[in-house]
């Protein structure tokens, strides 16, 4: 007797041979695509802000005069946003994602909770900027400062990153949380010890991609009425500042080609902070990847 | 343990490094300023006693341009004294106006009436100040040969939506029997609201148009279509007068071209708008606002210029100086 009917495999051979390699190739072509973009992108902004990049570019105030242009407050401003940012959305965005993962019973209360934070995940960042302006800028009083934006971007991609982080930690094999309760460790014990070590890579990944959406805003900043001009450099949290994302499109704006290429120069900076960032993320979950 | 520890070590280290820059080359931005001998400013009338505190400005996108050299220059003079610029655009620069939260609102048109209202509920007195011109260039491609002028009613005619595909021969018999592409600034500008003040007289805009924030794009559509019409600011056209080709306005006295002098002395009319500043009557008595103001009525005509606007006639500039001593 045979198992295998021959006839039927050599007919259905070619048609299963031409799917194969006709999928294959749109995979490849899709992958193609999007480097081809990729790629015309950075040739442009490289071939029009390369010229302008140099020391003086980011050392120089904003100005009228293109070639005396540069990004320092904005830079800068950018750099005071994401120390706040940064320790706001880790604290706060971690923090909910081991309460809803280990912590809160799974009751109708908490699935509203979850539903909630990934619809937020999709509001747009302008309306994130409105809820600042009421909050932040108004209620309490914050004014266009540095800790009022940090704290909106915060809340702009909070949902990502306890989204992303409740993922991680829900990756984390239950074998391993119930070895070390077996241990006689406590809950606190084995979630510092066990369940975050083993979710941190997928954790880091996700906030410093988000991260990096939050230094690519523009619009909260512009809806928050944060300056774009201004001569000096935030001294404390409660100062104005101006980020980078603005002066770029405010240059784009412009009528004049020279301002056009300083914000092509602007996004090489900028592009140039997102690459580090991400790098420093791949680095992170590289090193700390460990495979259960 | 040891490599949650190294983790949150490396971020610790990540972090720190990211404020010491924030906080590192603190002085510099004071040293960029003072490094800036050259200054094509004039110096006000004030003694150089060095002022401090601050000024907080928003509105209009349109006006920022001057607005950022005026700083720019006035930093030079009065480098304590912490002005920034915002650019709400001029409806959310007069809502912060109103609650409070600015000393000076950029305008490219005039207050509106609950604006105003808005102020007086609020207690708020202010004075309006013309700083500079600026002439709404409506421009077609440059393969146009048949457009020489056109008038006021035949811009309403050809802006105004009325249910029909417009042609360019339905303006004028001669003109070819082709669609007009359309080109206008968002409605939320004040250059749309402008030319709907003066051309569509609060009519429906033609749905067809393409309505965009920023003006570049509308400057590439001109450029791309041989049937296309748009307006924008003058200074989008003063940087491609090479690629497009400006439409005189008959504005019942012939057809005007805008230049420097005719929207400077008023017979490109009525596309040429003034660009404002609403100054808090209030703010006035700190010293480095009405310090700052009057450095800005001084120079506004020469920052004008240099960003791309018309600068007022000089007697327009001296009374409103006379307008703010009124007001010390």
């Amino acid at each position: 007797m045979k198992l295998i009917d021959e006839k039927k495999v050599t007919s259905g051979m070619k048609g299963r041979i031409f799917r194969n390699s006709l999928f294959k190739n749109i995979f490849l072509l899709a992958t193609l695509l999007c480097l081809l973009f990729l790629i015309v992108l950075f040739w442009r902004i490289l071939s029009q802000g390369l010229a302008y990049l140099d020391w003086q570019f980011l050392n120089s105030l904003p100005s009228r005069k293109p070639e005396k242009a540069g990004i320092y407050t904005a830079l800068n401003g950018t750099l005071w946003m994401m120390a706040v940012v940064v320790p706001v959305t880790m604290i706060l965005g971690i923090g909910t994602a081991i309460y809803l993962e280990e912590y809160a019973k799974k009751n109708k209360f908490t699935t509203f909770i979850q539903v909630n934070i990934s619809n937020l995940a999709g509001v747009p960042s302008v309306v994130y900027g409105l809820l600042g302006l009421t909050i932040f800028v108004r209620a309490l009083n914050l004014g266009t400062s540095v800790l009022a934006a940090g704290l909106t971007m915060s809340l702009l991609i909070l949902p990502v990153v306890i989204v992303s982080a409740q993922e991680a930690i829900r990756a984390v094999p239950n074998s391993l949380r119930e070895a070390s309760y077996g241990m006689g460790a406590t809950k606190w014990q084995t979630i510092l010890n066990v369940v975050l070590p083993a979710a941190l890579p997928g954790i880091l990944t996700g906030t410093i991609l988000a991260l990096s959406r939050a230094i690519g805003e523009t619009a909260p900043l512009v809806v928050l009425g944060i300056p774009l001009y201004l001569a000096f450099l935030p001294t404390s949290f409660l100062d104005e500042f101006t980020a980078l994302p603005m002066q770029i499109y405010n240059w784009t704006s412009r009528p004049q080609a020279e301002f056009q290429n300083l914000a092509a120069a602007g996004i090489i900076v900028l592009l140039a902070i997102l690459i580090i960032m991400n790098s420093v993320a791949i680095l992170i979950r590289n090193k700390f990847q460990k495979k259960y | 343990m040891a490599r949650i520890k190294k983790a949150f070590l490396s971020i610790f280290v990540l972090f720190a490094f990211v404020a010491l820059a924030a906080c590192g080359p603190q002085n510099q931005g004071d040293e960029a300023n003072s490094g800036n001998n050259e200054t094509g400013a004039e110096n006000t009338a004030e003694s150089g006693e060095q002022l401090s505190g601050e000024v907080l400005i928003d509105g209009s996108s349109t006006v920022f341009p001057i607005a950022e050299a005026v700083v720019e220059e006035y930093n030079m003079e009065q480098p304590k004294v912490k002005v920034s610029v915002s650019v709400s655009g001029t409806g959310g620069g007069f809502e912060r106006f109103i609650a409070g939260e600015t000393d000076i609102s950029n305008a490219s048109r005039p207050i509106k009436d609950e604006e105003k209202q808005g102020l007086a509920d609020a207690g708020v007195e202010y004075t309006e100040f013309e700083i500079a011109y600026d002439g709404l260039s409506v421009v077609v491609n440059k393969e146009n040969d048949w457009v020489d002028h056109i008038t006021i009613e035949e811009l309403k005619k050809m802006w105004v939506e009325d249910g029909s595909v417009k042609k360019w021969s339905d303006i004028r018999p001669e003109w070819p029997d082709e669609e007009i592409k359309f080109y206008s600034p968002g409605q939320d500008s004040g250059t749309f609201d402008y030319f709907n003040e003066v051309i569509l007289e609060d009519e429906q805009i033609v749905k067809s148009a393409q309505l965009s924030e920023d003006d570049n794009i509308l400057v590439q559509g001109v450029q791309g279509d041989k049937y296309a019409i748009g307006y924008f600011g003058y200074s989008y056209y003063a940087e491609n007068k090479d690629t497009l080709k400006v439409v005189p306005i008959d504005g019942g006295d012939g057809p005007v071209e805008p230049t420097n002098e005719t929207i400077e002395n008023g017979t490109y009319t009525p596309l040429s708008r003034p660009l404002f500043i609403y100054v808090k009557n209030e703010a006035l008595q700190r010293p480095e606002v009405y310090n700052f103001v009057e450095f800005f009525l001084n120079n506004a005509g020469d920052m004008a210029e240099e960003v791309g606007y018309v600068r007022l006639p000089q007697e327009k500039y001296e009374e409103a100086l006379k307008t703010l001593e009124g007001l010390k």
